[in-house]
């Protein structure tokens, strides 16, 4: 079992986090097109490697984090609150 | 090395017996890039070798090559469950998946070449009488769109997978369940060798360790790749990548909607032969069937989190083996032997992506998730037939990279059944 730090709570069992996304997708402007929405709602990075990522430490403190983590080796290179 | 047009065959065996076995050729050539092609296909697994296969065998397209980074079917195709089934529940997810099972039926035959389709049936259990209510639901539309399901009660279920548990003052007791009849496994890594053979034979080339790492793109449209041997020009590129097509769609310039995790397997130790069924529960997030060698074959959910590395993370494998061993309490003595991941492509509604792309002259074959080895056959016709007209067949229609713009995806997702 791997270890999540959280900036709250300090290192504590993955399972105690959940995945919710990417982090920093910004919500367009509701006047924009269907493509564009579609893009906003659907369209990822999904990058291989590096990735920011939000996650949820639902079995902890309940608070909004966003993880650095690399999506090959699987490594945490940091962890900040949600803003 | 010499052509590979032999018939396999019943006499073949025999009289390859006789003469010691020196007779045997390699089933397929193992090529060197040439320049020029009419179609290049990228990604040798499943979904490319069938499309190759089909190009040559239906639309008499055969300047075609299938480049591969690494080995043919060394990816999902050689990772998988092996499981197929059409269980599906909109119409036009239907037509896509039982298209594949009645390829998958006459395969051997078609191919020359033994793909071990054992159509056993495979049980989906329902463990509360609310459950057993929502999947006598999704029967009924997939009995409408002409899938071969069947509502079977406790004692049935029982009856066909007698080592499940029986109690019923548990947790999720078995309370009944879903069945398609013909359903069932394959060998897969057969899947693979046999339409490669079969393309091969008809003029296909099959280019291994060749990497892309670049489009050349014109006004627009894609002209060559440049690959790690060499730049190769072609009419149309198709890709069919599974969890690395948000990698290569990138090398093109243009995004996806697809996240990808790894899908994780593994095998126990072989045994006699004790369930010959599938077994699958949606409540506990676990299947097993019981491969020709003895082992149980187990697989579960996604991992918890986006991840390209092949491998899988201890909390599902965790899980799975938890919850098998809570349904079929016998296996908790048996060792677990090997435990692998493969990489899968999930798109938002759970369904495959088929047809153009957002760059001219290439189209996409991806988004197949967990589901991707079923619908090989299926696949590789309906990419041929896009990549040979240009045009969707009209049950790729629906799966066009549009849907996420107009709307109209085919969530299979949120149907309430295992996809």
């Amino acid at each position: 079992m791997q270890q999540f730090p959280c900036p709250w709570c300090g290192h504590r069992a993955e399972g105690e986090f959940h995945y919710a996304g990417d982090a920093g997708i910004d919500r367009p402007d509701r006047t924009v097109d269907d493509k564009a929405w579609a893009h906003y709602l659907y369209f990822r990075r999904n990058a291989k490697g590096a990735a920011h990522e939000l996650w949820i430490h639902s079995a902890g403190c309940g608070r909004w984090i966003v993880l650095s983590r690399d999506t090959v080796t699987h490594a945490v290179t940091g962890s900040e609150p949600m803003v | 090395m010499n052509a590979v047009k032999r018939h396999y065959s019943g006499w073949s065996v025999l009289r390859e017996g006789l003469r010691g076995q020196t007779g045997w050729t390699k089933a397929w050539h193992d090529r060197d890039p040439a320049p020029r092609y009419d179609v290049v296909i990228i990604g040798g697994g499943g979904h490319g070798l069938a499309t190759a296969y089909y190009l040559a065998h239906t639309h008499g397209i055969s300047r075609v090559a299938v480049i591969e980074k690494g080995w043919i079917g060394g990816g999902n195709t050689g990772r998988n469950t092996t499981i197929i089934r059409s269980n599906y529940f909109y119409p036009e997810s239907a037509a896509l998946y039982d298209l594949s099972v009645s390829l998958y039926e006459g395969l051997s035959r078609a191919l020359n070449y033994n793909i071990m389709f054992s159509q056993r049936g495979m049980i989906e259990v329902a463990h509360s009488e609310a459950e057993l209510e929502m999947m006598c639901r999704a029967a009924n539309a997939m009995r409408i769109n002409g899938v071969d399901i069947e509502i079977i009660d406790r004692d049935e279920v029982l009856r066909m997978a007698p080592i499940l548990a029986p109690d019923l003052n548990v947790r999720w007791p078995v309370l009944g369940g879903q069945i398609q009849r013909r359903a069932g496994v394959a060998r897969h890594d057969a899947v693979a060798w046999g339409y490669a053979r079969a393309a091969d034979s008809l003029g296909v080339h099959i280019i291994q360790n060749c990497e892309v790492t670049g489009f050349e793109i014109a006004c627009g449209r894609v002209t060559a790749i440049e690959t790690t041997r060499g730049r190769i020009v072609a009419d149309r590129f198709g890709m069919a990548v599974a969890g690395h097509s948000s990698v290569l769609a990138g090398l093109a310039g243009f995004a996806l909607p697809l996240q990808s995790y790894t899908l994780q397997a593994m095998v126990s130790e072989p045994v006699k032969p004790c369930l010959d069924v599938v077994v699958a529960s949606s409540s506990h997030g676990a299947y097993v069937s019981q491969s020709d060698k003895g082992e149980l074959v187990m697989g579960g959910n996604l991992d918890r989190c986006p991840s390209y590395a092949q491998r899988g993370n201890f909390p599902v494998t965790q899980s799975v083996v938890a919850s098998l061993v809570e349904m079929f309490p016998s296996f908790a003595s048996l060792k677990l032997m090997r435990q692998w991941g493969g990489i899968v492509d999930t798109s938002p509604d759970n369904s495959p992506i088929l047809g153009p792309s957002p760059v001219e002259a290439l189209y996409l074959n991806c988004g197949w998730g967990t589901g991707g080895f079923k619908a090989i056959p299926a696949g590789g016709t309906l990419f041929a037939h896009i990549l040979a007209t240009g045009r969707h067949h009209p049950i790729s229609a629906p799966f066009d990279l549009t849907r996420f713009d107009s709307g109209a995806t085919i969530d299979e997702g949120h149907a309430g059944v295992a996809h």
